[in-house]
């Protein structure tokens, strides 16, 4: 280890994360982390109800409990009271009426934490229930409550609506044509650190909140808006965070404690939500219904798709219809179709909030239209992937929606990869080796992912670097560290860049009074966006280092300068400036470099609604995959085993593989469980699988060994060529486990997970109808 | 209650409620946060801690329960700032990434390394089954253990 740090950085070399040192000895201070001696505790007290009018609440008897401080409602809310990235819907406390069961009615402070509970389980309110709205189709029906009077399109927050050639027209000109209705479930993100923050108002009047967030700009944003304060008044400063996959790609505790410490009498106030509370109020991935109508001609090729997707994005907008625009857009997956229509909907519903979660929609629809190609490969007598090769997109190509692809597209790399790898090219032998009461089937998935905002929205970021009065470097990074490694990853570019060692190179957390604005970590962009805009400004800081080294030199010109490792030195004479040297001759202002980058975007017009491109469709940019899952089903039980994970990936050149493969092997963890056990289960509006007893995420021993490869293109537009690679593996392991369960056992489960049950179900159904015939 | 233990190998003295949980004794009582808290409920391991060099949950453990016994934290595992093997093969195989489930997955290790000091993989992965990880995946985690358990423990 000590060899990789005592000499400069370069990019492609595993660098160890520079995170990893101080998380291993316990002494990264997370928000959760934040106390102080004089700390006073916040909690809500939930809804409870998934639809119901508030009428009255009842807070005597928990202001009367000793320990307690102060219980505020909506009446206490100097602002909006409406939280939301695109539609503000979502109320700080609600005022009118309950539309899910995390929806928090009051806001508690205490002095403990034991006062704080009692206090809350004091609380009562009168609340006149409405019927609920729970299924995605009932919903559309003109007899549906209504989830929100006040939204123009009913129950729907967002839909879409795309034709392409000659749409259903086409129909009659495909030799086949396979249908088939996949549901998949909501998926809970299960991050280890629960939603948590720390607050104060400071003296001068700022309010300062360190939470546990992927969006600390937006946040202020939001803060300001929903609280009614001036947003130069707000500091949220973002620590590591412990996980967040997308969960924490917008408010959760903020806002709440942004108005506890305005009522707290400048003492800090603390919010860390619990096991169960996290589950309740949290956003989970979009529960789906899809319908599709795939046609092909005898030759192999695609030639026509129908697919109509309802999405259950709970009561409030946490980012729904950019879901819905992303599952659009990669419903057709990653293959030239000519003809298609396209319908999706994302649905109000009184269930857990759908939002952000890991792959934004994407892992939905890749599950139908993968187990699609699956099917009428088998219908045309085709291999798996030879049919995925004839149908793939490269460069140059149109994909389903239209869009042409113009940056790098290796979707073709990844196949003809997996194509030859023994896993594959060994699978009969693999499967024949089955012990009695299994069998062995290897399922295949080619995946794609979009990265940045889409066409409006724009992605941008802006890095800041300083060199030091003793001659070190501090990055100030823009985009959150969430547990994916990118302020590894910005050192590893600093350092490559300055010829420096990672023991010379300091970084500063997001934080929106020191580091400046550079969008969420979310959507497969950090890296890729971040990581331009701090070349730029590595770039313009050598330059003037170098310049300024030259000017007291005496020499020509830069050329004849190098930086090396704390210093430049002069290569004609070999003299050298210590970089403290240099940067105590700069004034402060020449310390500091800054860059900018704002991420292309794609300019076709596809004759889709302004609305749908506000939501990012479509995009530019992708990263591809192809997947294989060696899977081994037990015939008695309906168990399945995933035994081996191989996971070919195009997202551009790799800057640092370890960092890279940490984000696969995570998630096609991730996935795995969506396939096979994660399942938040809820029953009108009711969650009953409120903790890790009843909501079960894979294990050590249910992982396992992921043979990671990468392609490795050039992506000209990114940081040293890289994509994201953020999410592109979680949108496999669903429709190859669904394949290798068919290719095992000859039966098709529509419905995920793929627990026991339904496969034993299914096997039995399947032999009853053999033995009947 | 007066309670007499032994932490991170330093004799200790406190005065707190018997029913308090060790988790929150050890956050909020005594500033040790490197101990984390994810269900609590025992399903995740988050709160791992050593107590007479076996590994147990914090969150499940009252005050009483340290009475007379020897507690390790994960700040109580590095010689200053020399990291012992567990945490050193973490940081070089690339087994930590957002890092929460971290402090407890070392000193889980450290429990199965002492009872099976070279283990399978396929060993590691069932004695590490308590500990959940949201980030990893857990392929890098194992790599870790395996490679902690060739390395010379500095204990």
């Amino acid at each position: 280890m000590k060899s990789q740090f005592d000499r400069p950085l370069s990019i492609g070399s595993p660098l160890p994360r520079v995170d990893a040192y101080e998380k291993v000895k316990g002494s990264t201070k997370y928000a959760a982390d934040y106390y102080g001696s004089d700390v006073v505790w916040a909690g809500v007290k939930r809804a409870g109800v998934p639809h119901a009018l508030l009428k009255t609440i009842y807070t005597q008897r928990a202001r009367d409990l000793p320990g307690v401080i102060c219980v505020l409602t909506h009446k206490d809310v100097p602002g909006t009271n409406r939280q939301g990235v695109i539609r503000k819907d979502q109320p700080v406390l609600v005022d009118d009426k309950i539309r899910h069961c995390g929806d928090a009615l009051t806001l508690v402070l205490a002095e403990t934490r034991d006062a704080l509970n009692k206090a809350i389980d004091l609380i009562t309110c009168d609340v006149m229930p409405i019927p609920g709205v729970f299924d995605v189709e009932s919903a559309l029906e003109d007899s549906a409550p209504l989830v929100h009077e006040d939204n123009a399109d009913g129950n729907v927050l967002l839909k879409g609506d795309l034709k392409t050639g000659k749409g259903s027209a086409a129909v009659e000109e495909c030799d086949l044509i396979l249908d088939g209705c996949f549901e998949t479930q909501r998926q809970e993100h299960a991050y280890l650190e629960t939603e948590s923050g720390w607050a104060r108002s400071e003296e001068d009047g700022k309010l300062v909140i360190v939470c546990s967030t992927q969006t600390p700009f937006r946040d202020r944003m939001e803060v300001a808006e929903s609280l009614g304060i001036d947003m130069s008044r707000i500091r949220i400063i973002a620590p590591y965070v412990g996980g967040a996959f997308g969960g924490k790609d917008g408010v959760t505790v903020q806002s709440l404690l942004g108005l506890a410490a305005l009522h707290s009498g400048g003492r800090p106030v603390k919010m860390w939500w619990g096991r169960e509370e996290s589950f309740l109020s949290g956003t989970k991935r979009h529960a789906a219904r899809m319908y599709y109508r795939l046609g092909a001609k005898k030759s192999g090729f695609l030639h026509y798709l129908n697919v109509r997707l309802f999405l259950d994005t709970g009561p409030y907008d946490h980012l729904g219809g950019v879901v819905l625009a992303l599952a659009l857009e990669h419903c057709g997956g990653p293959y030239r179709i000519q003809n298609a229509v396209l319908k999706g909907s994302a649905v109000y519903t009184n269930n857990p909030i759908g939002g952000a979660f890991r792959g934004f929609g994407v892992p939905q629809v890749t599950a139908a239209m993968e187990q699609m190609m699956d099917m009428m490969a088998m219908k045309l007598g085709m291999d798996p992937v030879e049919f995925r090769l004839k149908n793939a997109v490269s460069r140059g190509d149109q994909n389903c929606v239209g869009k042409t692809l113009v940056n790098s597209t290796g979707i073709i790399d990844c196949l003809e990869a997996l194509s030859m790898h023994p896993l594959w090219l060994e699978r009969e032998r693999w499967k024949a080796d089955a012990g009695p009461s299994k069998r062995r089937g290897v399922g295949v998935a080619a995946v794609m992912q979009a990265s940045g905002y889409g066409p409006v929205v724009p992605d941008y970021a802006n890095a800041k670097l300083e060199l030091s009065v003793d001659g070190r470097l501090c990055v100030y990074c823009g985009v959150v560290d969430m547990g994916q490694g990118n302020a590894g990853t910005n050192v590893q570019i600093v350092g490559s860049i300055l010829a420096q060692r990672a023991d010379m190179i300091d970084v500063i957390l997001p934080d929106t009074d020191q580091t400046l604005a550079s969008g969420s970590a979310s959507a497969s962009r950090c890296t890729y966006t971040f990581g331009n805009a701090l070349i730029a400004a590595a770039e313009a800081l050598k330059e003037r280092i170098l310049q300024r080294a030259a000017d007291l030199l005496m020499a020509r010109g830069k050329e004849e300068l190098a930086l090396i490792p704390g210093a430049v030195r002069h290569l004609k004479t070999g003299r050298e400036f210590s970089l403290s040297r240099i940067a105590q001759l700069f004034n402060p202002a020449e310390r500091v470099a800054t860059g900018h980058f704002r991420a292309p975007i794609a300019t076709d017009d596809l004759g889709v609604p302004e609305d749908l491109r506000l939501h990012g469709f479509p995009h530019t940019l992708f990263s591809y995959g192809a997947h294989a899952a060696l899977t081994e089903v037990d015939e008695l039980t309906g168990a399945v085993d995933v035994q081996r994970y191989l996971a070919v990936s195009d997202c551009g050149n790799v800057i640092n593989p370890e960092t890279y493969e940490q984000q696969i092997q995570g998630s096609i963890a991730q996935g795995l469980g969506y396939a096979l056990s994660e399942d938040f289960d809820v029953t009108d509006g009711k969650a009953v699988t409120p903790d890790f007893s009843t909501y079960t995420i894979p294990t050590s021993a249910d992982v396992p060994e992921i043979d990671s490869i990468p392609v490795q293109i050039y992506e000209t537009t990114g940081p040293f060529g890289l994509k994201g690679v953020g999410e592109i593996a979680t949108n496999g392991p669903l429709p190859a486990v669904a394949n290798a369960v068919a290719d095992a056992c000859g039966v098709r489960i529509f419905r995920s997970p793929l627990t026991p049950e339904r496969v034993l179900g299914a096997i039995r159904e399947k032999e009853r109808k053999e033995s009947v015939e | 209650m007066r309670i007499t233990f032994k932490l991170n190998g330093v004799d200790t003295v406190i005065d707190t409620n018997p029913d308090r949980r060790v988790v929150d004794l050890l956050r909020e009582d005594l500033n040790l946060t490197g101990t984390k808290e994810s269900c609590g409920a025992g399903d995740c391991g988050a709160c791992t801690i050593l107590v007479d060099r076996e590994s147990r949950l914090s969150c499940l453990m009252l005050a009483a329960q340290l009475e007379g016994r020897e507690i390790t934290t994960i700040e109580g595992v590095a010689k200053g700032e020399v990291l012992n093997h567990v945490q050193k093969a973490f940081v070089e195989k690339g087994a930590v990434q957002c890092g929460f489930c971290i402090p407890g997955m070392v000193l889980a290790t450290m429990d199965l390394l002492s009872r099976n000091p070279s283990p399978s993989r396929a060993e590691i992965r069932e004695g590490l089954a308590g500990n959940l990880c949201r980030c990893t995946g857990y392929q890098k985690i194992v790599d870790a253990v395996e490679a902690a358990s060739a390395y010379p423990s500095n204990e």
